[in-house]
């Protein structure tokens, strides 16, 4: 398939977003190359082309050749339709914005953003993944980038409350706080929204889902459709303003986190009208309290974090709040925490079919992670990462569990002595 | 006019020029754009952003824990390079001569020796880091003309002041003017290119901690 390729509407919207901040990252990079060493993509092909700084490279000419001093000497070559062909998979493909690069970046350059700038930039000249783009087309007309309509959510949320006998709020009226969900966990892991609505009723939240905006994913945002993103994120603040919902909970899923809590208020071009918290800060903050009683868990496990909630996030610590105390036999990876290594399937890189490949490849380095602490079970706090996983676990035939830490603390609910 | 008194002369206050202003052009074109405005709500209990930058202005200096091991030796030998190119600006008793002409402050020199040896360690390790530029795959790949040059205007100095302060090659005052005027070729290229990280690894150090401290991300 050919597609009309327009190198100046690319140049046009990425330079529409330079800013003093990400103007100051474009002109930094020295080349130094340190990136490919921290990039999961470059550490398991050795292929250089996966170099961080590389997949910036067609943006940064188009900048440089903008912008004086550096243009009266030439600024860059001319970034070709070619140039743009050849760069989509460097941008799309095999990136995750996991934001490792920038850990060891002397000069600190926050690669992750240029690379969505960039993916603006190349869906405006007509490219992009068509499967991550159908995601984000599927999200605004059809309410979620899997086609859980605001329908097919009320059958849902009907079948696995009757099927697990618990109670799943679903347009209350009023409510303290708005639970938003993943397609992903709708449609393939649904125990997920159970045991969210098991933590919750436990703890005597006064929460309600919503069909006015319940979908926490961003693929808008992903693929690089900056008005699509908007319009997920203006769902949600409509839908929390109805309930008149004080906090909204960002279910297990790692951009969907990054892009409310951090990128939301920048979207809108306003405050959000309430707190944006992931559902492991919010349990965690319930533990602390003594609002979620635990019973103790002996299983071997290992935890791995999601980018966006600890590296990005900056909520490291909450998925170890919940596990203290609570997983007796909890082993740390190496590297863990902000330094942890990605899944592979972040950025949207999980709903690129071709990137499959890619992405076993990746995964190879999180089961030598988890051999190494010789944990049974690989929790994580987002359904994005587990999908990746699973799809990858069953690739190599691999033969640990992967599981949700939401689900295994909802099995584990004391109820002997819930909260008042 | 001879060689030596152009270079000292007419060169000096042309290249000084250009470094004044095309410095001055480069750190106010790029704070003249508008900043971006973090509307999120900040993390309770960040600190302060200059606290936040600061501490990640020195907290880069070291590597960090995701360094990987194919980059250590690049790493440790862009330390070498860079401490022994300040000895040798710093501590050399005509380079502070020819500050405090310039400035007005002096401080004491290093001896002869150590700066010779400074001089020589620089250039090894100067010659090493572009024999990786070229035969790294990385690198190689994502070197500019830009790379290259930069590092031809920062080696001629070291190279032209070590052949004079030694002796060596031509008459000492054609060296010493061929020196001068190698300095000044770097002087006027610095604000056009990477070299200018001198002054943006304030900037971007800063930029990337305020606005990971503001999340709570402190990586």
């Amino acid at each position: 398939m050919t597609r009309e390729i327009n190198v100046q509407a690319a140049a046009n919207r990425f330079l529409a977003q330079i800013s003093g901040n990400l103007g100051a990252y474009m002109e930094a990079c020295l080349h130094c190359g340190h990136c490919a060493d921290a990039c999961h993509f470059y550490a398991v092909t050795d292929d250089p082309r996966y170099t961080p700084a590389y997949k910036l490279f067609p943006m940064a000419r188009t900048y440089k050749r903008s912008k004086p001093p550096l243009s009266w000497f030439g600024g860059a070559p001319k970034v070709t339709e070619k140039d743009l062909q050849e760069w989509e998979e460097l941008l799309f493909d095999s990136c995750t914005m996991c934001g490792r690069c920038t850990m060891v970046c002397p000069m600190g350059i926050d690669i992750a953003s240029i690379v969505a700038a960039s993916r603006q930039a190349f869906v405006a000249a007509g490219l992009g993944p068509p499967d991550l783009l159908q995601a984000a087309e599927n999200a605004r007309d059809k309410g979620s980038p899997l086609g859980v309509s605001a329908d097919v959510l009320a059958d849902r949320v009907e079948w696995l409350a009757d099927d697990n006998e618990v109670d799943i709020p679903l347009d209350k009226e009023k409510a303290d706080v708005l639970l938003t969900v993943s397609s992903i966990e709708l449609m393939k892991y649904p125990d997920s929204l159970v045991a969210m609505a098991k933590l919750l009723n436990h703890a005597g939240i006064d929460w309600t889902l919503s069909s006015k905006g319940y979908e926490a994913t961003n693929f808008g945002f992903l693929s690089g459709r900056s008005d699509i993103a908007k319009i997920m994120i203006q769902r949600i603040v409509d839908a929390a303003e109805s309930v008149g919902a004080k906090t909204v909970v960002i279910p297990e899923c790692g951009h969907a986190y990054g892009v409310l809590r951090w990128a939301g208020a920048n979207i809108l071009g306003k405050p959000l009208p309430f707190e944006v918290v992931h559902i492991t800060e919010f349990l965690a903050d319930l533990k602390r309290r003594g609002k979620l009683k635990l019973k103790p868990m002996g299983d071997a496990v290992t935890y791995h974090d999601p980018c966006q909630i600890s590296r990005r996030g900056g909520a490291t610590q909450a998925a170890r709040d919940l596990l203290d105390g609570f997983a007796t036999d909890f082993r740390e990876m190496t590297p863990t925490g902000n330094h942890n290594w990605c899944c592979g399937g972040g950025g949207g890189v999980q709903a690129m079919s071709r990137a499959a490949g890619l992405r076993h490849k990746v995964f190879k380095l999180k089961m030598d992670q988890v051999e190494q602490t010789g944990a049974d079970t690989m929790l994580s706090a987002c359904a994005n990462c587990r999908l990746t996983m699973d799809e990858s676990k069953e690739h190599w035939h691999w033969d640990k569990d992967l599981g949700s830490l939401v689900e295994v603390l909802a099995e584990h609910i004391d109820e002997s002595n819930a909260a008042a | 006019m001879e060689l030596l008194d152009f270079a000292r002369g007419p060169a000096l206050q042309f290249a000084l020029a250009v470094f004044v202003l095309g410095f001055l052009w480069r750190i106010v074109s790029l704070f003249l754009m508008p900043r971006t405005k973090d509307r999120s709500a900040a993390r309770p209990g960040t600190r302060p952003a200059l606290f936040a930058a600061t501490r990640e202005i020195i907290r880069r200096t070291a590597p960090d824990k995701a360094f990987g091991k194919h980059s250590l030796f690049a790493l440790v030998n862009g330390y070498v390079f860079h401490v022994g190119l300040f000895i040798v600006i710093i501590g050399f008793a005509p380079h502070i001569v020819f500050f405090r002409d310039l400035l007005g402050v002096a401080w004491p020199s290093l001896p002869n020796n150590v700066i010779y040896a400074a001089g020589v360690i620089t250039i090894a390790s100067m010659m090493v880091a572009l024999v990786r530029r070229f035969l790294n795959p990385v690198q190689r790949l994502i070197s500019t003309l830009d790379d290259y040059f930069s590092w031809l205007v920062t080696f001629l100095p070291v190279l032209t002041g070590l052949l004079a302060n030694s002796h060596l090659w031509v008459r000492y005052e054609t060296l010493l003017a061929i020196h001068i005027l190698s300095v000044e070729l770097f002087l006027i290229w610095l604000p056009f290119g990477k070299l200018m990280h001198l002054a943006l690894v304030f900037v971007t150090r800063s930029q990337i901690g305020t606005h990971l401290a503001h999340r709570g991300a402190q990586i």
